[in-house]
């Protein structure tokens, strides 16, 4: 590998963006496709680059089935992310599933007396406003999103955030009451149904959950299943 | 428990590049292998990487430990001459009695060195 292709391929991975490194078997030349872009000194057709492509995206890396030319495409894809908005006590058995199961977690909770690193040891925490959290975090379609809070002044920032955003999932935590009061302010904030229906809620597939570590069972097995449906 | 889920999340990240560079910063030779197809029950999918540097260091794995042995051996040829190979391993190869794969599998390697 050229020093100036592993550099690029670090840096997208230090920021996180897709890619997938094609390979020429024979002569070692490499090129990198990006979603928008491609960088190397392996000359690919318009063929081999969709096809790299769709590896991206399948998330699968292999070899390329283009032509007589032997070309390996390996995908470099961020760890799938949940963030957790509310550092509730529902978030602690949640922390632990997620990061079981292959997500970098992160918890936003702008309330100090919650987010203590003691009940939370190991997760990345951000004391911002979730609205300011949630715009640096560059989401993406391997991101997921939950809010728990309940409370609409920390969870209609996020949400307002989440649902233009290309999250996989968007869940909240709440009553059906309290869903229908959310459904109304977002509305009236200009979102769109189409929008709004994005929000899993009441959270959590429907198995009677009734402790936190239920109702975190019950997120992390929608999740699941959005994710490997979709 | 936080121990676990601390252990649990550093062994879904993958970072050999990462690694591999940081000894390539050092300024020692480095081979990346890479596992670029499968057949039959093998350990570890397509994708999956392993460093190794001038003095045998391993990060990272292409088996469940059946073939890493001979992989670091070819990785130091690669080293010295640069040029990349692509290795086959499998019960049915003249190399199954010093590496062949317990689990029954085929398993395609290549291998490169990081300039």
């Amino acid at each position: 590998m050229r020093p100036e292709t592993l550099v690029s391929l670090l840096a997208a991975r230090a920021s996180k963006q897709q890619v997938a490194l094609v390979s020429h078997l024979e002569t070692g030349e490499q090129t990198l496709v990006f979603h928008d872009r491609t960088a190397g000194d392996l000359e690919l057709d318009e063929t081999a680059i969709s096809a790299a492509r769709n590896a991206l995206n399948d998330d699968k890396s292999g070899r390329l089935q283009t032509g007589n030319t032997p070309l390996f495409a390996q995908v470099f894809n961020p760890p799938k992310r949940m963030i957790i908005v509310g550092a509730v006590h529902i978030a602690q058995p949640l922390v632990i599933l997620s990061q079981t199961s292959g997500y970098e977690t992160i918890i936003v909770d702008p309330r100090g007396a919650f987010a203590t690193r003691d009940r939370f040891p190991g997760v990345t925490m951000s004391e911002d406003w979730p609205d300011d959290a949630l715009k640096n975090m560059a989401i993406d379609n391997r991101t997921a999103i939950v809010t728990l809070t309940h409370d609409p002044k920390l969870d209609d920032p996020a949400l307002r955030i989440a649902l233009r955003s290309e999250a996989f999932y968007v869940g909240s935590l709440g009553s059906k009451r309290t869903h229908a009061g959310r459904v109304e302010r977002l509305t009236e904030a200009g979102y769109t149904g189409e929008e709004i229906e994005r929000i899993h809620a009441p959270i959590g597939l429907d198995i009677n959950a009734k402790s936190p570590a239920e109702i975190a069972v019950s997120i992390m097995a929608q999740i699941t299943q959005i994710l490997r449906n979709a | 428990m936080s121990e676990t889920v601390i252990d649990l999340h550093a062994l879904n990240h993958d970072d050999v590049v990462e690694k591999a560079a940081a000894w390539r910063e050092t300024g020692k030779k480095v081979a990346l292998a890479t596992v670029i197809a499968t057949w039959g029950s093998s350990p570890r999918p397509v994708g999956s990487q392993l460093a190794v540097d001038e003095d045998g260091n391993m990060i990272g794995s292409v088996s469940g430990g059946c073939i890493e042995g001979a992989v670091v051996h070819e990785a130091q040829e690669v080293m010295s001459d640069g040029k990349p190979r692509l290795l086959d391993f499998g019960v049915s190869n003249e190399m199954a009695w010093e590496v062949g794969l317990a689990c029954g599998g085929k398993v395609e390697v290549w291998v490169e060195r990081l300039d």
